[in-house]
């Protein structure tokens, strides 16, 4: 069932803490160069799928396969990083004491090692590269601020930005708009889809109007496995779906 | 941590230190401004210290690591040196055994243990002086920071570590001179340790290695390499995410401090005259944690500030009050914390911050 173009297999994950299934045989196929978004209740899984993806957390059973034929639940999280995952936390984490154009920097691809950076200059290819970044996301004038000075919407484009800067084949983003205004939340969109049209992303969220935003096939989970999919008009029109968010 | 702050701190260790050690020897002892030997050696301690203090800011600082067993590689470093001065001493020792130490004789040994073999040669000591901190900090990390321990964990671990040498180096059967340590020291690559001159050039010396290490540690911090560690210890799993391998630098990190403070040991004793177990106390690493808090944790520069002055106070206290010496570090190192986060240093980067009018304060360069 593995076609050419999927860039993401999971087959029947099965997470377990203390007993409570945070995935229960969850399976989910993502194409090259899609955009998806995941939505679903507190405690539905989205998080720990994440985690599972990116190395964080080994599951108990079933396969995550990147790429042709790479099995992610072997790898630590630097290893996940290097293949070409960057993953957006739901806080925006940045590292506040360097300036936005350090942050960039630190986070484009290139050798990770530490003699490699002992040494490092700032190549003059690095330095267009990170100006590209920054006009992406529209943090040009703020290139010399401490990152920790920053607005809290302006942090979120920055990691979005890191994120770019690993040239990733995939992004996994975690509620990207959570506490940002209108505009921002606009803005955010648009930067996603930008993002969207050289790489596949993975978009977890809350907010339904920007969901409907983005305009993607919607996965629906919940209690750890899927529960719907497809259209944004198909799953909110489905029974299930309604149940989970608005019944008991 | 700025340039001019570490090129303020460079001309008053090597000007101090050159100025102390002609007014020592150039000047006849009752003339007004002679500097006793006496004040020269005490001055080369205080930079020994302050080596150990760089290098307690370099992981604690800049990696988040708070080691409180850093005086472990501090006293091994003078372990090393001190077993060459030792094999140094030859015929000269109470016992005149050309080979073996007093404290073997005394021990009735009969031949030297092979660990002490090869400490006769200058170059091999001062490469264990490197080495044996350097490994032992490298397999202690790597096991560490493999296993993701952090934080007070760590802080823990390291303070077992040192109180395990400890104990084990006040064992006779260790062959390290037990309780007593090593000491009674004649003379170092075959100049007399008692002459003037060699005392001065022991502090000029210090003032030297002290400059290159703080030399090195602020290259290794301002560069991309230091961003990534600075990046380790506020967001550690960011920077994994990111396909950095967290563990790998703190290593690297770790192991270099070890190795600087390996060499401030090696000029104490050099300077002090002995080296015994009670290096190890954890009392002796928690102090130096201290001194890097007063003077500025993070500002590498700080840390040298902090050793010199704590002790200063200890020296004046310890003379003075001596009961009192243990409530002042105590009081001094609450009252830091409370009302100087920054220590010293960050006292007088805050003051031009807050002059009235004048134009828009420059944004600070990044640290």
């Amino acid at each position: 069932m593995i076609h050419n173009d999927t860039l993401l297999y999971l087959d029947g994950v099965t997470v377990s803490f203390d007993g409570f299934r945070a995935l229960n045989a969850l399976s989910l196929v993502l194409e090259r160069g899609e955009m998806r978004a995941v939505i679903g209740p507190n405690g539905a899984g989205k998080t720990t799928m994440m985690d599972v993806i990116t190395g964080k957390t080994r599951p108990d059973s079933g396969k995550v396969v990147f790429g042709e034929a790479t099995d992610l639940t072997r790898l630590d999280e630097p290893a996940i990083a290097s293949l070409g995952i960057g993953r957006k936390f739901q806080k925006p984490t940045v590292f506040e004491p360097h300036t936005v154009w350090d942050n960039l920097l630190l986070a484009l691809a290139g050798d990770r090692r530490p003699r490699f950076t002992l040494w490092a200059r700032q190549s003059a290819e690095e330095g267009e590269r990170v100006e590209a970044i920054l006009q992406t996301i529209r943090l040009a004038e703020h290139r010399g601020r401490r990152a920790g000075d920053l607005s809290h919407g302006q942090k979120q484009w920055l990691e979005i930005g890191m994120l770019l800067a690993q040239e990733p084949q995939l992004l996994l983003v975690d509620e990207p708009v959570a506490g940002m205004t209108d505009a921002e939340t606009e803005q955010t969109a648009e930067l996603l889809r930008e993002i969207n049209r050289t790489r596949s992303v993975v978009v977890v969220e809350h907010d339904m109007a920007f969901v409907r935003a983005l305009g993607v096939k919607v996965t629906v989970m919940h209690e750890g496995a899927v529960l719907s999919e497809g259209s944004i008009d198909h799953v909110s029109a489905d029974p299930r779906v309604v149940e989970v968010y608005l019944g008991r | 941590m700025s340039r001019t702050a570490t090129t303020t701190c460079l001309v008053l260790v090597l000007g101090g230190a050159a100025l102390l050690a002609v007014l020592n020897l150039a000047l006849p002892a009752d003339a007004p401004l002679h500097v006793p030997t006496y004040t020269v050696s005490l001055a080369g301690k205080y930079l020994s210290y302050a080596m150990l203090a760089v290098a307690v800011d370099l992981v604690w600082g800049f990696a988040g690591i708070l080691s409180l067993g850093h005086a472990a590689f501090f006293a091994l470093g003078g372990y090393a040196i001190g077993m060459y001065l030792m094999r140094q001493i030859g015929t000269r020792g109470v016992y005149g055994n050309a080979i073996l130490p007093d404290f073997m004789v005394f021990l009735n040994w009969k031949q030297l243990p092979w660990y002490w073999h090869g400490f006769d040669n200058a170059f091999f000591a001062i490469v264990m002086v490197l080495l044996v901190p350097g490994l032992l900090a490298l397999v202690f990390g790597w096991l560490a920071f493999r296993s993701r321990v952090s934080g007070v964990y760590l802080s823990i671990i390291t303070q077992a570590l040192t109180y395990a040498l400890l104990l084990a180096f006040f064992r006779n059967d260790m062959g390290f001179g037990g309780n007593n340590g090593l000491t009674d020291f004649k003379d170092v690559f075959g100049i007399p340790l008692h002459l003037d001159a060699t005392r001065d050039g022991l502090l000029a010396a210090s003032a030297v290695f002290l400059a290159v290490e703080l030399l090195i540690a602020r290259y290794v911090v301002t560069s991309r390499f230091g961003k990534v560690l600075i990046a380790v210890r506020d967001t550690e799993s960011r920077t994994r995410f990111l396909g950095y391998r967290p563990e790998a630098y703190k290593l690297f990190v770790f192991v270099l401090s070890a190795v600087m403070a390996g060499v401030g040991g090696a000029l104490y004793v050099l300077q002090v005259g002995i080296i015994n177990p009670s290096e190890f106390s954890p009392a002796n690493s928690i102090e130096a944690v201290i001194w890097v808090a007063v003077g500025g944790r993070g500002t590498l520069v700080g840390a040298v500030l902090g050793a010199v002055l704590v002790n200063l106070g200890k020296t004046y206290f310890t003379g003075a009050l001596p009961e009192l010496w243990l409530f002042a570090l105590g009081a001094l190192f609450i009252l830091v914390t409370l009302l100087l986060p920054d220590g010293l240093l960050g006292l007088a980067r805050r003051r031009p911050r807050a002059a009235p009018a004048g134009p828009a304060p420059e944004p600070e360069p990044a640290e």
